[in-house]
């Protein structure tokens, strides 16, 4: 039980990005995905990158997440700079990334299991985050038998259970329908609201930015820079019919209006 | 007569249109004629055995209605009084073990090289940039054209056989394993490094669970070519297994025992193929 306690208890690292560039190719093909770009995540913070597809938002990610190599600058996990990819950064991703051959209880399983936890605490371990994500019926069942919205809801799990310093989300529900949608961003506020982990998050859907972060970074695109950083204040927490309220439109026509201009250098 | 198809025409019209009529009928036609459609199982094991009845009636018929001579072609009654016949004297035995034997051999020493080489291959670049080019030129030189090289180097024993199945199946294998290892879904990789796996772990504990359900159909597939170079090498050289009786019937023009050998071939192979897919059901339950 002492694990759980421990896996369970905040444990969260702050990232340092500092003038990070990558470039794509070499010579006259070179292509500059990310051109400088610069912020802070402190601890327990909910930041999400909003911007336009194709802008590098999710390079940036697989930056941080050591899956990339940067061409320069430098990224920082807790402190230390990341060289490659490890389990202090967990990530769940776009697509669905569950272990086929495993079932869900297994999946959630594996980070621990490759740390050589024992069995035991493991068991504990998958009881609570499966619980967490409302999935302790399916612990058995194979990935093929669920849909997308619980899939990345086992993600979840899998990435807490491994208890990452960092939470690292690449718009983890860009492809599932609108209702699903709603009620797992529901399901993250609450779990991270249990966890307080440390959460970069990617998304290109407004709503879902201002919805769920602490702070926005607006990103433009080719070579993607970061734009604008809008701190969204409204208390936790959080509901969908926040989406109607004064101060939430003020913010989101602001983002539209810096994603558009975007648009616009680009014609 | 001239007034006849008139007078036919519209009454023969009637009694269509009364057939289209008919829901049941039309959208039984219809449920069968639509694209990718299942069909029920009854129906689907009537039509399976329907085919083998309409077989082995034709055979019937060329035969007993002096069409084609029994030289060329035997009855199927006194193909399965030979089966019979060697089958009690033990003969029959002997021969299908011989054959089995060398699939076996061939067929297991060439997928368990080719299995691990072939993950490898697809996972590591260096590995493929090393090998590909050479595996793709052996991979296309006919097999027979190498079993008089093989009965000058090793001469015309069990090792000759055993060679030519391994040299017909392995660079198949290793192609279409690495092929698949090489299609392994690149967030799954990633996925799993920032779980914490190590990148030397990642062919045992992704690359090979990932890909299992495609190896083992691989395996099954090339199960099947391996029959057909076992009978390819007891043609040329062996003293006993279902390619040499065959052999040896065709100079006796005992066509019953060539016919008898193919249908054990036959049989033996849907054996083996069942045996594979009952396998990845068993091992592989997720990809079902």
């Amino acid at each position: 039980m002492d694990t759980l306690a421990l896996a369970t208890k905040p444990k969260s690292s702050d990232i340092g990005i500092d003038n990070v560039v990558l470039r794509y190719g070499k010579g006259d093909n070179a292509v500059l995905a990310l051109d400088g770009i610069s912020f802070h995540v402190v601890p327990n913070e909910f930041c999400v990158i909003v911007g336009p597809s194709g802008c590098g938002k999710s390079s940036l990610l697989y930056l941080v997440a050591g899956l990339e190599e940067r061409t320069g600058g430098m990224i920082s996990v807790g402190g230390k700079p990341v060289t490659e990819p490890g389990p202090d950064r967990g990530m769940v991703f776009q697509a669905y990334t569950l272990f086929p051959w495993l079932t869900v209880a297994q999946n959630v399983e594996y980070g621990p299991k490759r740390k050589g936890m024992p069995a035991a605490d493991r068991r504990a371990i998958v009881e609570h985050f499966l619980r967490e994500v409302g999935l302790a019926k399916f612990a058995n069942h194979y990935p093929s038998q669920l849909s997308g919205g619980m899939k990345q809801r086992v993600a979840i799990a899998r990435a807490l259970a491994n208890d990452p310093q960092v939470l690292l989300m690449d718009e983890p529900f860009g492809a599932l329908d609108s209702q699903t949608r709603h009620s797992m961003q529901k399901l993250l506020l609450r779990i991270w609201d249990h966890s307080k982990k440390t959460v970069l998050f990617v998304t290109h859907d407004i709503d879902e930015a201002i919805l769920l972060a602490d702070r926005v970074l607006v990103m433009s695109g080719r070579p993607g820079q970061i734009k604008k950083e809008i701190r969204v204040g409204l208390p936790r927490p959080r509901s969908m019919d926040l989406v109607m309220e004064p101060n939430f439109i003020a913010m989101k026509r602001e983002i539209l209006e810096l994603l558009k201009n975007d648009e616009d250098d680009e014609h | 007569m001239t007034l006849a198809p008139n007078a036919t025409s519209p009454i023969s019209r009637i009694v269509t249109t009364s057939v289209e009529k008919n829901q049941p009928g039309r959208s039984a036609w219809k449920a069968v004629a639509t694209p990718f459609r299942a069909v029920s199982r009854p129906l689907s094991i009537t039509l399976s055995v329907l085919v083998w009845v309409a077989v082995i009636g034709g055979w019937f018929a060329l035969t007993y209605s002096g069409a084609v001579k029994e030289m060329f072609l035997p009855r199927p009654e006194s193909v399965l009084s030979t089966t019979i016949r060697m089958a009690l004297d033990g003969s029959l035995w002997e021969h299908v073990l011989a054959s089995v034997q060398v699939v076996l051999i061939g067929f297991v020493i060439s997928s368990i090289v080719a299995v691990p080489l072939g993950l490898t291959m697809g996972t590591y670049r260096v590995v493929q940039a090393a090998l590909d080019p050479l595996v793709n030129f052996i991979r296309y030189l006919p097999v027979t054209s190498f079993v008089p090289l093989f009965i000058l180097w090793i001469g015309i024993g069990i090792e000759q056989r055993v060679a030519v199945i391994i040299f017909g199946i392995f660079f198949q294998q290793l192609v279409m394993i690495a092929d698949s290892a090489r299609s392994v879904q690149r967030d799954l990789v990633n996925a799993a490094y920032t779980l914490g796996t190590k990148r030397g772990d990642t062919v045992f504990h992704i690359v090979f669970p990932a890909t299992l359900p495609n190896v083992l159909d691989v395996l099954r597939v090339t199960m099947g070519w391996a029959w057909t170079y076992l009978v390819v090498a007891e043609l040329v050289a062996a003293r006993s297994g279902l390619g040499y009786i065959s052999l040896k019937a065709m100079r006796g023009f005992q066509v019953d025992v060539i016919f008898m050998a193919i249908a054990l071939i036959g049989i033996l192979g849907l054996c083996t193929d069942q045996l594979f897919r009952g396998i990845r059901r068993l091992v592989a339950p997720w990809a079902n």
